[in-house]
């Protein structure tokens, strides 16, 4: 039987489009301190770390041994755990499973990415088969676009539906001292945008931040000597699936999505998600998404993803706020990108979110989404479970 | 027109195309703004262990605090320890043969990393060394604006 396990502190830095100022371990450095700080703990309390980031984006293969003077990991066990864009949750799940086990009583997870010091897109393609993806189907954005447009064909969803998600999370940000877009932006702003891939548009697609998160997770017992009020990690689900991106059936939905949350749902003894979630961190790296990936979550029916967020359910005040803190699409430092969603998360439920806190969270979802359409899935209470 | 199993093998060529820039951040700026500007070696100092890193650093990484304390090293130091380099290769930064050093300079409590491209041969441990700057028109801010090492 697993050990319960809570988040005890979370850190992050101000997320930019460049930090010429620091370094990527100093930049590391940064987000540490401040997890450390908001739980009062120093670096020699911390038994083990996990860190993550996108491989090729830096060009540094060995984060986990080149991080150590940021990290705080220098004598101690730390790892490098490296998946993608769900990198930032992974991270969280494997430093999750470390306490977990019992083995482990306080462990850091960091996520982590200097955008500015490469071509992204020539690292990223690196996810794709050399031989069959590579040279003829490549890139974040045009997969992106192949399933918006599978979704748009199949539920007669608009551009102007899916602008609506960008202005609900920019808008959001402004309350997001650390979001990189703080700009809040009009429905026609995001038509008129530059197209990049029909149908994605400039302001339908996350930008390129530099940045770092840093989460620390404590065992039973522990957790609430740190804190009186940890966010306890209630289930964990990963499906990581398709490797061919021609073998990703779009009209199926986001299926590695749909059976994370089942299955994470099912952990959380959760029936009806809209309604009991109290706030959710969604990894929506385009506007689309937030549309078709809230149906996969039980938030709405198939089909219905345009107009439940038309009618306001995901905003601040409605049925179950999204992206109180302008989501991914207002700051994007990859390897922190999915792991920002789970320190924000448990920002909410620990009441510490600021100007960004819904009132009264007790449950709170965070998903990570990568690579070739696969899904992480936490869901976070104020109970222990 | 199906092809017979024993068909010959293919393998494909590629490479990936990945220009980088780095941040040095202000500490590193501040070290190779020195080598560049002035010909000289700086350093920080940790106010808890008291070890003097060069190059200089955010933060100390054995007491995990913002280094704060900045301080001028002498262009001499101690080869701790060296290899003379013989075989050649795309990436060395001089013609072989060369040493590469761990030089102890004088004030500093670690090693730095560095070359020496005359006369490896007479190159031992425990030997003195000296920083030579490449001339100030061709100083960047770079690592190799210290063009090699020389023995004393
Ligand atoms: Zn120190």
């Amino acid at each position: 039987m697993p050990g319960s396990v809570a988040i005890v502190g979370v850190g992050q830095t101000d997320h930019r489009s460049h930090r010429p100022d620091v370094n990527g371990r100093e930049m590391i450095y940064e987000a540490v301190q401040r997890a450390l700080l908001d739980c009062e703990l120093s670096i020699n309390h911390i038994d083990a770390i996990i860190i993550g980031n996108m491989d090729h984006f830096e060009s540094i293969n060995y984060v986990d041994t080149w991080s150590v003077e940021g990290s705080g990991a220098i004598m101690k066990p730390i790892m490098k755990v490296s998946t993608g864009g769900t990198t930032g949750a992974s991270v969280a799940i494997a430093a999750y499973y470390h306490v977990a086990s019992g083995l482990f009583d306080r462990v850091l997870a960091i996520g982590w990415e200097k955008n500015s010091e490469s071509d992204t897109t020539g690292a990223i393609i690196t996810c794709s088969d050399p031989v069959w993806d590579r040279f003829s189907y490549s890139g974040a954005i045009p997969s992106l676009a192949t399933e918006a447009s599978a979704y748009m064909n199949q539920y007669g969803v608009t551009q102007e539906d899916a602008a609506r998600v960008t202005v609900r999370d920019r808008g959001n940000a402004v309350n997001n001292p650390h979001a990189h877009l703080r700009k809040p932006v009009s429905i026609h702003e995001v038509l008129a945008s530059p197209m990049l891939a029909y149908p994605i548009k400039l302001l339908d697609i996350c930008p390129r931040s530099d940045g770092a998160a840093a989460v620390i997770f404590a065992s039973d017992g522990i957790a609430q000597r740190i804190t009186p009020r940890p966010a306890w990690i209630k289930a964990c689900s990963v499906r990581h699936t398709y490797t061919w991106f021609g073998d990703v059936d779009y009209k199926q939905g986001l299926v590695s999505l749909q059976r994370a949350s089942a299955e994470a749902y099912l952990r959380a003894g959760i029936k009806s998600p809209a309604d009991e979630l109290d706030v959710a961190e969604l990894y929506l790296p385009y506007s689309y998404a937030g549309l078709k990936w809230i149906e996969d979550l039980g938030f709405c029916a198939r089909g219905e993803g345009a107009g439940f967020v038309e009618d306001g359910h995901t905003d601040i005040a409605g049925k179950i706020p999204v992206n109180p803190s302008g989501g991914v699409l207002s700051a994007n430092c990859i390897g922190a990108t999915a792991l920002l969603r789970v320190g924000e998360a448990a920002l909410q439920v620990m009441g510490k979110a600021g100007p960004r806190q819904i009132p009264d969270v007790k449950q709170a979802l965070a998903t990570g989404f990568g690579g070739c359409f696969w899904s992480d899935v936490l869901i976070l209470g104020s109970g222990r479970p | 027109m199906i092809k017979p199993e024993k068909t010959p093998i293919l393998s494909q060529k590629g490479q990936i195309a990945m220009p980088y820039t780095w941040w040095v951040g202000n500490a590193g700026s501040r070290f190779l703004a020195a080598l560049r500007d002035d010909a000289r070696i700086i350093g920080n100092s940790c106010e808890e262990c008291g070890k003097v890193f060069v190059p200089p650093r955010k933060n100390c990484g054995y007491c995990y605090r913002e280094l704060t304390k900045w301080v001028e090293l002498g262009n001499e130091g101690t080869v701790i320890a060296h290899t003379v380099v013989h075989f050649s290769f795309s990436l060395h930064p001089c013609r072989t043969p060369f040493a590469y050093a761990l030089i102890k300079l004088d004030g500093a409590d670690v090693g730095f990393m560095h070359v020496v491209r005359d006369h490896p041969e007479r190159l031992s441990n425990n030997v003195r060394v000296k920083a030579i700057f490449r001339d100030r028109a061709l100083r960047i801010g770079h690592i190799l604006d210290i063009e090699t090492f020389e023995i004393i």
